[in-house]
């Protein structure tokens, strides 16, 4: 089992070499960049100096100077020793702008999860036991309705009824204008009430593949035989689903369950986005799309860790869950 | 064979009772594709979802057609609108005119409002002094040793429209007639008269009219004419908010005016009808669902959004379908050390974040400011290119089990070629899972360039997508107000995509028969 994690995890280092050089190669190749328009921007100021020197001044100041390679390797050499630069867009260091942000987009993701786990469940299961039926039928068209749905049109939806003409709640932002004139409680709730409509549309839009994956593990398992044995020798049928059939769907689901943890954190970009929460989605949209590179390369490459941790865990969590399984 | 079973089977149905238990003929045979068919059939929400599809697909590709309009024909409307067509201010200070041969310099101007201000009825200049006579209200004639030097007065005295200049005579005679009230007055021994208009006539003829109002054109081009003038000064003396008036041309409009206090003037705001764009306007029976924030047709819009958006969505995945099966055809049909790489490259893929990294591409693409159709063919390239290794992984998976079966094994005794083996008897085994995903990958690729259009980053225009007609929706004024700009789009795309995975999940089941749904 340990082999199994350090060969996992060498493995993971070096995919995760290769999608930084990518990225970066990518960035560094773009034409049109933040240092471009930042050094048009200075020449035509009254009496500056011409583009070109303001060009070459502005690239060693950020480093760009070097060819592609010796880049990356000095932006390795930095993120090993903790240095992930300051963001040209935001003008901050990094990790600062980062801290400012995530824990916003992960409570909105861990809420929205939640959610998602305690509808998505039952649904699913319900779905299952009752296969073919107008229940199944209904639960399967709203699970693959929340596929299907784009989270901007399924926001702004909810914007023109809730914020419009109910005016429940605002159209933007994280808080209200009196916000500094709350109580602290107050001031909680004000953010509460804030956050509601993103983390409706992040559960609703997530919620089918999750409501999916139950009901068909769930189907498999009614399909086996020891289901059969069980119903054979006379247990209720309520028995049978709940301590037979659905502590045995538990365990793929308790693997991706783990294997999606660490996507709260990655942050909704188009949700943040659509309702102006200042979460790690709406920070990291802007910088891209300027151009900001340390900004862009430390999210880019925190979502790639992200990812490898998630199908690393979900992989452990089979091995743990499931003693059939056993990893060569 | 079956087809043969069913031909026999048909013009003769009462022999069936004929046939012993054990008959072949007396089951109805079907072969996989059939099967697959009626149990794709079966279910309803498989039926469902082509229906939305075929529906879908007819509305944007015979849509094009059979719409009388352009994709961006722009349309134009008249509309009422309140421009600014002049504005009157009430004079205030005094204007001055000296006499025939006579000069009065600014500097004795400023003087005499000063004498004035004082209520003197002198002031002196460089030794020189001169004489303030108030002649009626607000109307002073200023003279030095006895003689006229100038007059100074606040109710101008105006030529008509086609009348000669005002002489200063005239000129002063009338003021002086009029400040006081009177309504005729002679000089040279003519008689001139004062109407109740204040027009001054000589012998029935208008030689000049006397009023407080200056008006003047708010845009050049206006003409403004004595009687609007008149009415003008009617309707503010009258205190009215607007008033109508026909000029010469006949053309009758409304005029409204609105007072100022700050500079104490009336702008008066004409209703004129105004050739523009029609943007936004609301639905009607020549646009069924209105036009768009450019003027332009919106249900035509749509329908060719519909176009780019499947078309799109079709290369997208013909890419990485492509893709998908090249590499992962080799992967799982040679393994080791190939399979090693192809399944690390697939690895490396997985773990680059799609949507930032197409962010990034779009903004890119915007600075660089690509032509609208080539930025189509690079958004088609890089979402195909990044959407491959999920196909290769399955595709692979599905290989490896593959050719450890019996068949292939066989294929390999018989002595068939290895390209043969690949391509007619391990790839035409993987189609169905392939046939499913690549559906389900359809509906994610339209919602994937929707998003991307939405956020302005993927089909730009003129081109229309289902994304950047919803758009508009970042006006929150357009949101609130033009409900058929965005909502109909969004159902179109809801539809699009639902379809798709309607048909995709009806289709995996069908295949799979083991799961029976």
């Amino acid at each position: 089992m340990r082999k199994f994690i350090l060969k996992r995890l060498a493995l993971s280092v070096l995919i995760l070499f290769c999608v930084t050089f990518i990225i970066y190669l990518i960035m560094r190749c773009l034409p049109g960049s933040f240092v471009e328009s930042r050094a048009i921007q200075l020449s035509t100021a009254p009496g500056a100096k011409p583009y070109e020197e303001w060009l070459a001044q502005l690239n060693a100041m950020y480093g760009l100077d070097k060819n592609i390679f010796a880049g990356y390797f000095s932006w390795v050499k930095d993120f090993f020793t903790g240095n992930f630069g300051e963001s040209w867009k935001y003008t901050v260091p990094v990790v600062e702008k980062f801290n400012d942000t995530v824990w916003l987009s992960f409570i909105m993701g861990a809420i929205s999860f939640f959610f998602e786990i305690i509808i998505a469940v039952p649904l699913g299961v319900i779905a299952a036991t009752k296969q073919y039926s107008r229940t199944d039928y209904a639960i399967s068209t709203f699970a693959l309705i929340g596929i299907s749905l784009p989270s901007f049109f399924f926001a702004t939806l909810l914007k023109l009824f809730f914020s419009v003409k109910l005016g429940w709640f605002d159209l933007v932002g994280l808080v209200s204008r009196n916000y500094n004139q709350l109580t602290p409680f107050g001031q909680f709730m004000d953010k509460a009430n804030h956050l509601v409509l993103p983390i409706v549309t992040l559960t609703i839009v997530s919620i089918g593949s999750l409501m999916r994956y139950v009901r068909t593990n769930m189907l498999e398992v009614l399909n086996a035989d020891y289901i059969r044995t069980a119903r054979a020798k006379g247990l209720s049928e309520r028995k049978v689903i709940y301590h037979h059939a659905f502590r045995n769907t538990l365990i793929p689901l308790v693997t991706i369950i783990g294997g999606s943890l660490p996507g709260l954190f990655s942050g909704a970009l188009i949700t943040e986005q659509m309702f102006g929460i200042p979460g790690i989605g709406y920070a990291s949209y802007y910088a891209m799309v300027i151009g900001d590179i340390p900004f862009s390369m430390f999210y880019l490459t925190f979502l790639a860790v992200l990812t490898l941790l998630g199908n690393l865990i979900s992989d452990i969590l089979y091995a743990v869950v499931d003693p059939r399984v056993r990893i060569a | 064979m079956s087809d043969k079973n069913e031909k026999t089977n048909a013009p003769a149905p009462e022999q069936k009772e004929t046939y012993s238990l054990n008959d072949d003929r007396r089951v109805k045979v079907l072969s996989p594709g059939a099967l697959v068919a009626k149990r794709f059939f079966r279910n309803t929400l498989s039926v469902v979802g082509l229906v939305m599809l075929i529906v879908m697909f007819v509305f944007s590709f015979v849509g094009g057609f059979i719409s009388p309009y352009g994709e961006d024909e722009i349309f134009y409307t008249y509309t009422d609108m309140k421009k600014n067509y002049v504005s009157a201010t009430e004079n205030k200070v005094f204007r001055y005119q000296s006499a025939d041969g006579q000069s009065f310099s600014s500097t004795l101007q400023a003087k005499f409002q000063l004498a004035y201000n004082q209520k003197k009825d002198s002031f002196e200049y460089q030794g020189v002094n001169y004489d303030v006579e108030e002649l009626g209200k607000d109307f002073y004639a200023i003279s030095a040793n006895g003689t006229e030097l100038a007059i100074a007065y606040q109710d101008i005295v105006n030529a008509p429209d086609d009348g000669d200049a005002v002489s200063y005579a005239v000129k002063r005679a009338a003021l002086q007639a009029y400040t006081n009230g009177e309504n005729s007055f002679s000089l040279d021994g003519r008689t001139y008269k004062i109407d109740k208009d204040s027009n001054v006539t000589l012998g029935g003829k208008d030689i000049a009219y006397i009023s407080r109002f200056i008006v003047q054109a708010a845009e050049p081009g206006i003409n403004i004419t004595r009687e609007f003038k008149e009415r003008l000064e009617d309707a503010i003396n009258n205190k009215d908010e607007e008033f109508r008036f026909t000029d010469e041309s006949g053309e009758e409009a409304v005029y409204a005016l609105e007072y100022k206090p700050d500079s104490m003037t009336w702008n008066i705001l004409q209703d004129k009808s105004t050739y523009v764009k029609d943007t936004y306007g609301a639905p009607s029976k020549a646009h069924l669902l209105g036009t768009d924030g450019n003027g332009m047709d919106m249900l035509t819009r749509l329908m060719y959004g519909g176009r780019v958006s499947l078309v799109i969505g079709f290369i997208v995945v013909f890419i990485a379908a492509f893709l998908g099966v090249l590499f992962g055809g080799i992967s799982g049909y040679f393994g080791g050390w190939v399979d090693n790489l192809i399944m690390r490259i697939v690895d490396v893929f997985y773990c680059i974040p799609s949507t930032p990294l197409i962010i990034i591409l779009g903004a890119a693409m915007d600075a660089m400011q690509v032509e609208p159709r080539i930025r189509m063919l690079y958004l088609m390239l890089i979402l195909g290119f990044l959407s491959w290794p999920g196909i290769a992984r399955l595709i692979r998976g599905q290989i490896l089990s593959l050719r450890e079966q019996e068949f292939m094994t066989a294929t390999e005794a018989c002595g068939i070629s290895i390209p043969r083996r690949i391509f007619h008897h391990l790839i035409p085994n993987v189609i169905p899972q392939l046939i499913v995903i690549c559906t389900m990958d359809l509906g994610s690729t339209i919602l994937t360039e929707a998003t991307l259009s939405f956020l302005g980053l993927g089909v730009k225009f003129p081109f229309a997508s289902w994304g950047n007609i919803i758009n508009d929706v970042n006006n929150s004024f357009v949101m609130t107000n033009y409900w058929f700009i965005w909502i109909p789009a969004g159902i179109c795309l809801l539809i699009t995509v639902l379809g798709f995975n309607f048909i995709g999940d009806g289709l995996r089941d069908a295949f799979d028969p083991k799961m029976k749904r």
